[in-house]
């Protein structure tokens, strides 16, 4: 194994500050791939472990294709078992962290026990130390950053939220890079880690460089085709923010807790009302050519992270703020906190709906403070997540726009019925990602689909899950696959590593890949009535308009394409994995 | 799924790409549209992919003939040179048995295979969310063989190298091309001064681009000025089914709601900005494609890199040529097009299409896009008549 992978992954245990070294057999890499395959694999001994048991690893895993130039490989994938949910928790994240990981040899970490004190970790490409970081105890992230992040080396931090328990804490990666669900942040917090800085300085040695170059090319010229990607409203110029006006005009804006699908004010705070506001300049990760990451360019917000689409719209349509600074600033002060914006909006959301939808624009930054600061008893209780609040609270959870305990993001299920089945049956709860069938019910890629149907809605999820599974495991952004394909993507994959390989025996490894996460979500005792929305989608008509009616979800027909779904990907009727699909897919 | 079964299946046929094409869709289920003896082993085929949608059909003339000449010239894989190719397909594998194997060993890892077993020509092409991408693979390989076809002819002719095979290929191809001129329909009349009448009459233009054979499947594009507001098909929307397909952009780009817009976007925007034109339509005639990619400087140092890299001034008559890849980028036709079509009738892209406009509505510019393809097809055979 001398092309690709480095071989080698680095084992921390930080109740005995020491550290070893692992060297997989080749058959587990092919299996496996690298990203969230390989860290799924590391994570399954110990998956019905609590999420902050010493023994519980913390996993951070970069893919074959990292630091070589197949473009948007950058990336890694950040593993552990959710605060939040209780699922695998994984996070694919951007920046330089993959890359230097890769360049300092290891193909990935995977961190175990807990430190005494507050501590930092250095890897310096096969050395590595533990410092104590009890100095930096209560700073947020930007202070780590300005302290450590000087782009000779790579910087992942928690901020205080994570140190202080809020369940939906994330992991900052080089200012202005999240790997934001779940509650990954809060990992690392309860290991404590502080935060984590990577150099390497190795190469990452290729088979062929001309297939690869090859491969590259065919890539680049599908993004170039791409009206989504470097079409002139698309994620290069304005960010992931251009969706903002799509989604509204569809009508499936997630509005006053999806009590509504349409905002009114959304034409003022779209993604050209900040390109006006703030001028963003382009920024994006290591490796890739698209730039989707947004600077601000003036104002006192200069250089911070512009707002992602997501933050956009939770942070407005979601929670009824129409004030365009204020978003900007929660935004800043869930990634200094170290906060997912999806969460923490949606948790405001569910407190706002619970307490008759009050005018939340005066409180929300001090409300996020609270939240990030576990300063009162109203910031701790929202910092288990909404769905905690809202049974807390002793209502039932119906305020809560969550599965699994992960709060939706801006995307309403009842404007495309794939999403529906996405969110449903992710294997780390109310995720837009595993499938992200967006990509043809709304932009039209590969092909359009018919938005109002379940129809083969179920293969078409579990397809694209397979995909994206393969993807995070390479390590790439799922952002490319608007344009390219595995097809393109197999090429640079033997290119790089020298293992002969095709689109679809990739798509097997990814079926493999994410029927382990089901595995091992089982073997915490979650079942299909986990793989469910909230009855809201059910029961309640979104708001039509633009000669498009959103009804409410046919519980029937979802029931039905879930159903399907299960026999499509060897399941039993309870959605739980089958011994005969576990032997086949080489995971008993 | 059945639904879109039968729709690919009928669009097949009336594409004049099969006749009895055999379709199947997948959710839990496998579902048809017919019997057919192929289908235990398709059933395997479908069994060993991750896939949603399948296509198997003999072409229909002239692409039978093509392929069974191309696969004999070609027996492993196919590679022609055109832009649907280069940027979708990558290449055209070739089998010459049928078996659940040999199909998988080329579909696991390309969008298409073609069979040719005996004198028997069959292709498969395969979709994972809607057998739509079937059908436009299919087409995508029917119209590149075709382009590959007369390209090679024609520069087998130059080079003295045309062999008897192809010359009766050729000969039995040629009652399938050289059909009777049709006299261009009489569109809906501009300036129009409302959105309702802008897509009412893109949408008409469309299907008419469509049913003239001047574009295949979901490729090729068609625009309006209003105003400051460009109305302009969406990203891989077919051009005969416009309706819900059309997105409004400001000139200035203050709503990003068009994201869906197709990928020339920034080209149609351009050459409204350039010129007072208020039309643009967008096709892939085929004699437009292949003359494009003739050229006699055998020694050109950028030969092979034509598309993004050709250098000199060349015309079809008063029609110019230029190089540009899809979309934006550096190669991009973004970037060649509008100053090349600014006081011509139309341009052409070097391997992928041709692009016409119109000053009042879609008369001029479907006029301009179906003269010229004659144009160029005239050419084309006077071409070969002087090199005979
Ligand atoms: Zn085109």
């Amino acid at each position: 194994m001398h092309y690709g992978w480095t071989g080698k992954i680095l084992r921390i245990d930080l109740s005995t500050a020491t550290h070893d070294i692992l060297q997989p057999d080749e058959d587990i890499y092919r299996k496996f791939i690298g990203g969230k395959g390989m860290a799924g694999h590391f994570l399954r001994p110990h998956v019905t472990l609590d999420w902050d048991h010493p023994d519980m690893p913390l996993l951070l895993f970069t893919g074959p294709l990292v630091g070589t130039i197949a473009p948007t490989s950058g990336r890694s994938t950040v593993m552990s078992r959710s605060p939040l949910t209780g699922t695998v928790a994984d996070c694919s994240v951007g920046g330089r962290l993959g890359f230097q990981l890769k360049r300092a040899g290891w193909d990935g970490i995977i961190i175990t026990g807990k430190a005494d004190n507050l501590c930092s970790i250095e890897i310096e490409d096969s050395h590595v130390r533990i410092h104590d970081a009890a100095q930096y105890r209560g700073k947020d992230t930007n202070d780590i950053f300005d302290a450590f992040f000087d782009g000779s080396r790579s910087v992942a931090a928690i901020g205080t939220a994570a140190e202080n328990g809020v369940a939906f804490s994330s992991l900052t990666v080089d200012k202005h890079h999240a790997a934001g669900r779940t509650g990954i942040g809060l990992c690392f917090g309860a290991k404590n880690i502080k935060f984590l800085t990577i150099h390497g300085t190795g190469k990452i040695p290729v088979r062929n460089k001309k297939e690869l170059l090859k491969a590259r090319e065919e890539i680049t010229r599908l993004t170039a085709a791409s009206p989504i990607l470097m079409g002139e409203q698309g994620f290069s110029c304005f960010g992931t923010g251009s969706i903002y006006d799509l989604m509204d005009s569809r009508r499936m804006m997630p509005t006053d807790n999806f009590r509504k699908t349409h905002f009114d004010r959304a034409g003022e705070l779209n993604a050209y009302a900040y390109k006006e506001n703030y001028l963003p300049k382009k920024y994006g990760c290591m490796g890739c050519h698209i730039l989707c990451k947004k600077i601000a360019g003036k104002g006192k917000m200069k250089g911070g992270s512009m707002p992602e689409f997501e933050t956009m719209s939770h942070f407005t349509a979601l929670i009824g703020n129409t004030d365009m600074k204020l978003v900007m600033q929660a935004n800043e002060l869930c990634n200094r906190f170290g906060m997912d914006t999806i969460s923490a909006a949606a948790t405001l959301a569910c407190y706002r709906e619970m307490n008759g939808g009050i005018d939340l624009s005066a409180h929300l930054l001090d409300l996020l403070t609270q939240i990030g600061t576990a300063s009162t008893e109203l910031g701790r209780s929202l910092g288990r997540g909404s769905m905690k609040y809202a049974q807390g609270m002793q209502q039932d959870s119906q305020p809560s726009m969550s599965v699994k305990g992960l709060e939706l993001p801006a995307y309403d299920p009842r404007g495309a019925y794939g999403m529906s089945l996405a969110y449903a049956l992710s294997t780390r709860g109310g995720c837009h990602l595993r499938a992200y069938p967006v990509s043809h019910e709304i932009l039209r890629k590969p092909v359009a689909t018919d938005r109002f149907t379940f129809s083969g809605k179920a293969r078409i999820i579990k397809i694209a899950e397979d995909q994206n599974a393969v993807v995070d495991s390479l390590t790439a952004c799922k952002f490319i696959f608007f344009a390219a394909g595995l097809e393109e993507y197999a090429r640079a994959y033997t290119a790089v590593t020298g293992v002969e390989t095709t689109a679809q025996e990739l798509l097997k490894a990814g079926e493999r890949i994410y029927y382990h996460e089901r595995i091992m979500n089982a073997l915490n005792g979650f079942t299909a009535a986990d793989d469910d929305l909230p009855m809201r989608f059910f029961t309640e008509a979104g708001s039509g308009g633009n000669a498009i009616e959103i009804k409410p979800l046919d519980r029937e027909a979802f029931l039905e394409a879930r159903a399907r779904y299960y026999h499509i990907r060897g399941l039993d009727e309870q959605g739980r994995p089958t011994p005969e699909k576990t032997k086949e897919l080489g995971l008993a | 799924m059945k639904k879109l079964v039968d729709k690919y299946t009928r669009k097949m046929i009336r594409a004049g790409l099969a006749d009895d094409p055999l379709v199947c869709g997948l959710d839990d289920e496998l579902f048809w549209n017919r019997e057919d003896e192929a289908i235990p082993v398709l059933g395997n085929v479908v069994q060993g992919m991750n896939i949603n949608s399948l296509i198997y059909a003999e072409p229909a003339e002239p692409y039978q003939t093509i392929l069974r000449y191309l696969a004999e010239r070609y027996p492993e894989i196919i590679t022609p040179g055109d832009c649907e190719t280069r940027t979708f397909l990558h290449d055209l594998p070739v089998i010459h048995s049928f078996s659940a194997e040999t199909v998988l060993s080329c579909l696991r890892k390309r969008k298409s295979v073609i069979i040719a077993e005996d004198h028997a020509i069959r292709v498969v092409t395969f979709g994972t969310v809607s057998p739509e991408q079937a059908f436009v693979t299919f087409s995508s390989v029917c119209f590149s063989s075709f382009v590959l076809f007369f390209a090679d002819y024609l520069d087998d002719l130059r080079q003295s190298n045309v062999t008897a095979r192809q010359q009766k290929a050729f000969a039995a191809i040629l009652p399938f091309v050289n059909k009777p001129a049709r006299e261009a329909p009489g569109l809906h009349a501009g300036p129009f001064s409302t959105a309702e009448q802008v897509i009412e009459a893109m949408i008409e233009a469309g299907k008419y681009t469509v049913d003239f054979g001047l574009v295949d499947s979901y490729f090729g594009n068609i625009s309006y000025r209003l105003n400051d507001t460009v109305y302009i098909s969406q990203t891989g929307s077919s051009l005969d089914e416009l309706a819900g397909c059309i997105d409004p952009c400001p000139l200035d780009g203050s709503s990003s709601s068009a994201i869906t817009a197709s990928s020339e976007l920034s080209a149609h925007n351009e050459i409204f900005l350039r010129t007072d034109k208020l039309a643009i339509l967008h096709g892939h005639p085929k004699f437009a494609v292949i003359l494009s990619m003739d050229c006699d400087e055998q020694d050109c140092p950028q030969r092979g890199q034509c598309h993004i890299k050709c250098s000199r001034e060349r015309f079809i008559n008063d029609i110019p040529i230029v190089p540009g890849e899809v979309g934006t980028g550096p190669t991009g036709l973004c970037n060649t097009l509008p100053p090349a079509i600014k006081g011509n009738r139309g341009a052409i892209v070097w391997g992928h299409g041709l692009f016409t406009t119109g000053s009042t509505d879609f008369n001029e510019a479907f006029r301009n896009l179906l003269d010229i393809e004659n144009m160029c097809r005239t050419q084309y055979f006077k071409r070969v008549q002087q090199l005979i």
